[in-house]
């Protein structure tokens, strides 16, 4: 253990687990001591992260594997820093949340994610990704809503499948002697299997649907802390261990233009959020597959840039959500009159995340659009342009603009309350900050940062493009006009399509049952005196098994191993 | 509630935003003639010529919408769907 730490000194303090453990404080907690402990717990957090000694601390065996519960780099620092800044802003928006549980399960679903990207081996990343999966569910129930139970109970199964992809994938990656260490994996079917589950959580397609299905069922707080976390430590597992694999570029410009194409269909405010969630982390997989330090350095810092300005977007929508009660588009309309200053925070956040000038997202987003410049990739670059544009127009204008002027909807809420507006000034500043400053993130990301943001060409042309994409916007407001409609997505496979396969298979067995269980009747008594006959005294399958014949069916399985392996 | 002009937000009486029109086609203007005093030196090409990321941007949206349009034809429902 080297004590060569930023701050000067070592303190190999689990910093997730200070967050796991204040979530079920806060079940009991109370009045200012609740108030307290939700503020000041995500600080000590950042100051945790910040203590924690250079590579791997706190190591132990467990069942013949060494495992590295902590282990810190710049890559984990950058994820660990923004994830508890993030929990301090959520906390605070989320103080006057009524459900106390909600920010309980909120406060364990960030102490996984935090353990996550400080777990040095496989097993322990999947034992906080699973925590994740059941406190992120729980802020979804915890919306305490008809819609939202289902979606969580849809959004639960979907996560729990993403957990048993990973852990077949983390399984069959040590039974072929891979080494349990958490870093960059080697070629082999187990990678794919651990991609798989990864990719599920990071939204990307086939069952991207559940994202939009679930978030937007949550609370006015609780989509704020979901946005944050699964997609993104997916994103961090990916740098971690898939740098250059090429099938992301392609899986990543999916998710952007998919991002894209149904938010502009959406109605709902925040599953025009959500979806713009996908888009956003398509730029980043596809940053992933690119590889070169300045992608992944471009991923990294879009990832950072991308929790905090969507973090204020979904309060922005939120604060809306919980001063009207209406999520719709078609329902809102004109509250800048009464809402300056969730207007004004909304449209910084909408201003971040189309990467204007001297907002975060432009110092950010432009690292991943120079490494595929910077590697001749041209389709890739002229596709991340034209999404560029996109986001303008998904969220950058769509948003603010039906929310907040469009027409007048009669409605006149006022901000929110204190500490919802100072939640959403906090982060604001942060988008501004980051954006004039950008030295600050440049110094926290993986690789040395060898990039300008701020040269007169690359100013000027991101002014034309977003400005050019506004002038599209409104010239094509009427094309635009809002529906009440929803775009069917994936989801209408395991919502429409399954249960109605269901009931109709179920209803032709109820015919059939009847015909069926004569013959079963009769069928029975033979299939029981057959049973006596081998499990009965004297029978086959009765005696203790040789070990030759335990020998002979793990070699078949292994056989039938070697020759899936071929394919 | 008695709608006299001055009641209305400055930001949406129909002479601002006349001027809100005139400003930002103004500025959009701005941004391209800027290509004269500046060297975008591309990586491709096409991305260094005049007023590239101008219509660039512009053709991107025309076509993003039309293309969700089009697939919102065969893709929309009532927002009640799964509720049904």
């Amino acid at each position: 253990m080297t004590p060569e730490t930023p701050a000067g000194f070592v303190f190999a303090i689990p910093p997730g687990l200070v967050l796991i453990a204040t979530g079920f404080v806060l079940l009991a907690a109370q009045g200012t001591v609740r108030n307290a402990l939700i503020l000041l717990a995500p600080l000590v957090a950042l100051a945790l992260v910040w203590m924690l000694p250079e590579g791997g601390a706190l190591t132990f065996q467990w069942l013949g594997y060494k495992l590295t519960p902590l282990r810190a780099d710049a890559l984990s620092r950058l994820f660990g820093t923004v994830f508890s800044i993030m929990t301090f802003a959520g906390g605070l928006f989320a103080l006057r949340q009524e459900r106390t549980t909600e920010l309980a399960a909120a406060f364990v679903y960030a102490g996984g994610a935090l353990s996550v990207v400080f777990a040095g081996d496989l097993i322990t990343a999947f034992v906080f990704w699973e925590v994740m999966a059941i406190a992120s569910t729980l802020v979804i129930w915890f919306a305490g809503t008809d819609g939202a139970r289902k979606a969580g109970q849809r959004y639960v199964v979907i996560h729990l499948f993403g957990g048993v992809l990973l852990m077949a994938g983390i399984a069959a990656h040590l039974a072929l002697g891979g080494d349990v260490s958490f870093g960059s994996l080697v070629e082999s079917p187990a990678k794919w299997l651990i991609l798989a589950g990864v990719l599920l959580n990071a939204g990307a397609p086939p069952l991207s649907a559940w994202l939009p299905d679930a978030y937007p069922e949550a609370s006015w707080s609780g989509m704020v802390f979901l946005s944050a976390y699964t997609t993104k430590t997916a994103v961090y597992v990916l740098i971690r261990g898939f740098p250059g694999e090429p099938a992301l570029i392609w899986l990543g410009l999916f998710m952007v233009f998919y991002g894209i194409v149904y938010a502009i269909l959406e109605n709902d405010m925040r599953r025009i959020l959500a979806y713009s969630i996908i888009n956003q982390v398509g730029f980043m997989v596809t940053a992933v597959g690119i590889g070169t330090p300045m992608a992944l350095n471009g991923a990294a810092a879009h990832a950072f840039v991308h929790i905090i300005y969507k973090a204020l977007l979904l309060m922005s929508a939120g604060s809306v959500l919980y001063m009207t009660g209406k999520r719709k588009c078609t329902d809102l309309g004109g509250l800048f009159r009464t809402m300056p200053l969730t207007t004004i925070t909304g449209i910084i956040g909408a201003l971040a995340i189309s990467a204007f000038p001297l907002t975060s997202g432009f110092v950010a987003k432009s690292m991943i659009s120079e490494g595929a410049g910077q590697e001749h990739m041209a389709l890739v670059w002229f596709l991340l342009t034209a999404a560029s544009a996109g986001v303008f127009l998904h969220a950058g204008i769509k948003f603010p603009w039906f929310v907040f002027f469009n027409r007048d909807s009669g409605l006149r809420p006022p901000d929110p309350p204190m500490s919802m507006r100072a939640a959403l000034v906090l982060l604001s500043l942060l988008c501004v900050g980051i954006g004039v400053a950008p030295g600050l993130l440049y110094g926290l990301l993986p690789y040395a940062v060898d990039y300008a943001p701020y040269t007169p060409a690359h100013v000027v042309s991101q002014l034309q493009l977003l400005l050019f994409s506004g002038l599209a916007f409104f010239l094509l407001l009427g094309w635009l006009r809002r529906t009440e409609t929803i775009t069917l997505d994936a989801d209408w496979f395991w919502r429409r399509l399954g249960p109605a396969a269901a009931a109709s298979a179920f209803g032709g067995i109820a015919s059939a049952a009847a015909a069926l269980s004569d013959a079963v009747r009769r069928t029975v008594m033979g299939i029981v005196s057959a049973v006596y006959r081998h499990h009965g005294p004297g029978g086959i399958l009765a005696r203790a098994w040789p070990t030759g014949s335990m020998a002979f069916w793990a070699t078949v399985m292994l056989a039938a191993y070697l020759f899936l392996y071929y394919f | 509630m008695a709608k006299r002009p001055d009641d209305t937000p400055w930001l949406v009486r129909p002479s601002s935003i006349r001027i809100l029109w005139v400003v930002f086609i103004a500025i959009l203007a701005g941004t391209v003639l800027a290509d004269f005093f500046i060297d975008h030196h591309g990586e491709f090409g096409v991305d260094g010529t005049f007023g590239f990321y101008a219509w660039f941007g512009f053709v991107s949206c025309v076509v993003l919408v039309f293309g969700s349009r089009l697939l919102g034809v065969l893709l929309k429902r009532r927002d009640d769907y799964y509720d049904a």
